[in-house]
């Protein structure tokens, strides 16, 4: 068999685990603010375990793209730490805030200019705008099929046995290669990349290449941004919290016990 | 026609709870629009499903039935989506945003050459173009975005709870049953079995006790199920939930998890233990009558919203709670 293609595709966003009080809203300039370092969406990582995993049991190449109006190969390398073996960072002040649509379409573009691929694997959703429809829309450009929701991904001669969630538990599917799955959280979290490792890592000269519209022949106009007409800040969730005090745990349990009992 | 059409969901044979609320929603918009609202039933059985939702006061109610639309492939629920769109052309599509929604929206979106939005909260027709205002929670919840979009249909996904239920009554729709004209091919996912597992529902419990990253090991869980089984004896149905970490570690199945993409839910009591409050999280279990928390960390965002704290180890904590609770 011919060496499996894989391509990862990996959006940089705030951390979306960040404190609520560390994220803020610009109502003016319509934009969130978050105080907390830009990390890669944490159901993309998800995707890269799955390649990675499938890249030691098959062999094969990973490639991870990433997109955005300007992505930090700082963030990004990561996935090359993990395992992945080529970053593609498809940067283009154009790519801002686009919707769902254009995303797909950006990402569809590069995907043809690398040209071979016999898997793509997504996210189930970005953990800043949550939409979760990229993934599903790019296998529709590509003309190939797609499963959602995966909990586990095996590759099987020409074809994709995937796991994915139904209300009920799990179902099994198979589609023929190429196809694109889309991954959710249950697969596991990325593998533990050492400090020491990523460290070296960011030493080391590599190639990156960017492409921007340009690179892919796509005009500005075609891209459009979501049509945001206004921002607000989240209903406040705060409440007024009673600390149980006490010198000891079994003294704090005894209240704890009473409070249960008041609820009733 | 450009009627407000919407998707109706079953479960185990019976109209979904989600159903009631798109069916008041589509109600709502269309009288904004003065429009009609009306639903479509897909499967390969209809009538029964269909009949259910023809006692709701909707102008029509289509049935969309094929062999290939047994069960739920998404494959086939697009293509004959799509079809039955391309027939009927309605001004908006609302479908639930769940497992079903999740899957079929962004694509049918795609194919009918418009742009979703996914996990809205509100929606409203804007007075001035008769477009679709979408309310839809970003960044976990940290913020609320106000969205329009060109393209017709308009069309959304809804998070469960952004209208109430409808309830039965007004003339009965008429049905119309509409013949997709599918075959094999549009199948590329093949299904080979579904494996059903027992899954808790955590929206029918009266307290949920829910562990998550602060939870040393897996076998700890136990005194989480000690402390259900203790509170179970007077608090109704007890269950145990988590966050999603402890999912991804793969101590608990999904079903188990409470967020955005887990349960969202509102029962009388929710104890969050080891849980330092992710925005992800709190928009699940934000609605709970009263929120207590446990955690070592006085500083972590659980105690911002919860009406009881206590800060210390959950395994001095809760041995002596359970020990109270049964005295």
């Amino acid at each position: 068999m011919k060496e499996l293609k894989i391509i990862v595709c990996a959006k940089q966003i705030p951390d979306p685990e960040a404190p609520f009080s560390n994220v803020s809203v610009n109502v003016e300039k319509k934009e969130v603010v978050v105080d907390a370092p830009d990390v890669i969406s944490p159901y993309d990582e998800n995707a890269l375990e799955v390649a990675i995993r499938i890249k030691e049991e098959v062999g094969g190449k990973i490639t991870v793209l990433s997109m955005g109006r300007k992505v930090s190969d700082t963030v990004l390398r990561k996935t090359v730490a993990a395992g992945a073996d080529a970053l593609i960072l498809l940067e283009d002040p154009a790519f801002e805030r686009l919707e769902s649509r254009s995303i797909a379409y950006v990402l569809a573009s590069a995907i043809k200019k690398i040209g071979e691929y016999d898997l793509i694997l997504t996210g189930r959703q970005a953990g800043d705008w949550d939409s979760g429809q990229v993934g599903l829309i790019l296998a529709e450009l590509l003309g190939i099929p797609s499963v959602s929701l995966a909990r586990s991904i095996k590759v099987k001669d020409s074809s994709v046995v995937v796991e994915k969630l139904v209300p009920v538990g799990y179902e099994v599917v198979e589609a023929g290669l190429p196809a694109l799955v889309t991954v959710s959280n249950e697969v596991g979290e990325l593998r533990y990349v050492a400090r020491t490792k990523m460290m070296a890592l960011l030493k080391r000269p590599m190639t990156i290449p960017k492409w921007g519209t340009k690179h892919l022949g796509l005009s500005v106009e075609g891209l459009k941004p979501v049509q945001l007409t206004e921002l607000c800040p989240p209903p406040d969730m705060r409440r007024e919290c009673v600390f149980i005090e006490g010198a000891s745990p079994d003294e704090k349990a005894g209240k704890l016990a009473t409070v249960f009992k008041e609820l009733r | 026609m450009s009627e407000v059409l919407i998707l109706v969901e079953s479960k185990e044979g019976s109209l979904d709870k989600k159903t009631f609320e798109l069916i008041r929603g589509a109600c709502v918009l269309a009288k904004d629009l003065g429009t009609g609202a009306s639903a479509v039933v897909v499967g390969d059985e209809t009538s029964a499903l269909a009949e259910s939702v023809a006692a709701y006061g909707l102008n029509k109610v289509y049935r969309l039935e094929h062999a290939l639309l047994k069960d739920f492939k998404p494959d086939a629920w697009v293509a004959a989506l799509e079809w039955l769109c391309k027939q009927i052309a309605p001004k908006i599509v609302l479908i639930s945003q769940a497992f079903v929604g999740r899957e079929v929206g962004p694509r049918l979106a795609y194919r009918l050459n418009t742009e979703l939005t996914t996990d809205c909260t509100g929606l409203r027709i804007d007075p001035s173009d008769k477009g679709l205002i979408r309310t839809k929670p970003i960044y976990g919840g940290n913020a609320v975005a106000i969205v329009k979009t060109a393209g017709s249909p308009q069309i959304v996904t809804v998070r469960k709870g952004a209208f109430e239920p409808a309830e039965a009554g007004g003339p009965k729709s008429e049905v119309v049953s509409m013949a997709p004209p599918l075959d094999d091919s549009v199948i590329r996912v093949k299904s080979v079995k579904t494996v059903e597992q027992e899954v808790v529902e955590l929206d029918k419990a009266n307290v949920v006790i829910s562990g998550g990253r602060g939870i040393a090991e897996k076998e700890d869980f136990e005194v989480l199920t000690a402390l259900a089984k203790a509170l179970s004896k007077s608090h109704g149905r007890v269950l145990i939930g988590c966050s999603r970490p402890v999912v991804d570690k793969g101590w608990m199945s999904s079903d188990h998890q409470v967020g955005l993409t887990g349960s969202m839910i509102s029962p009388d009591a929710y104890v969050a233990i080891g849980i330092s409050g992710a925005v992800q999280h709190l928009v699940g279990m934000i609605r709970s009558k009263k929120i207590i928390a446990i955690n070592t960390d006085l500083g972590c965002n659980m105690f911002k919203v919860a009406d009881y704290g206590v800060v210390g180890d959950y395994k001095e904590i809760l041995p002596a709670l359970i020990k109270k609770l049964e005295e």
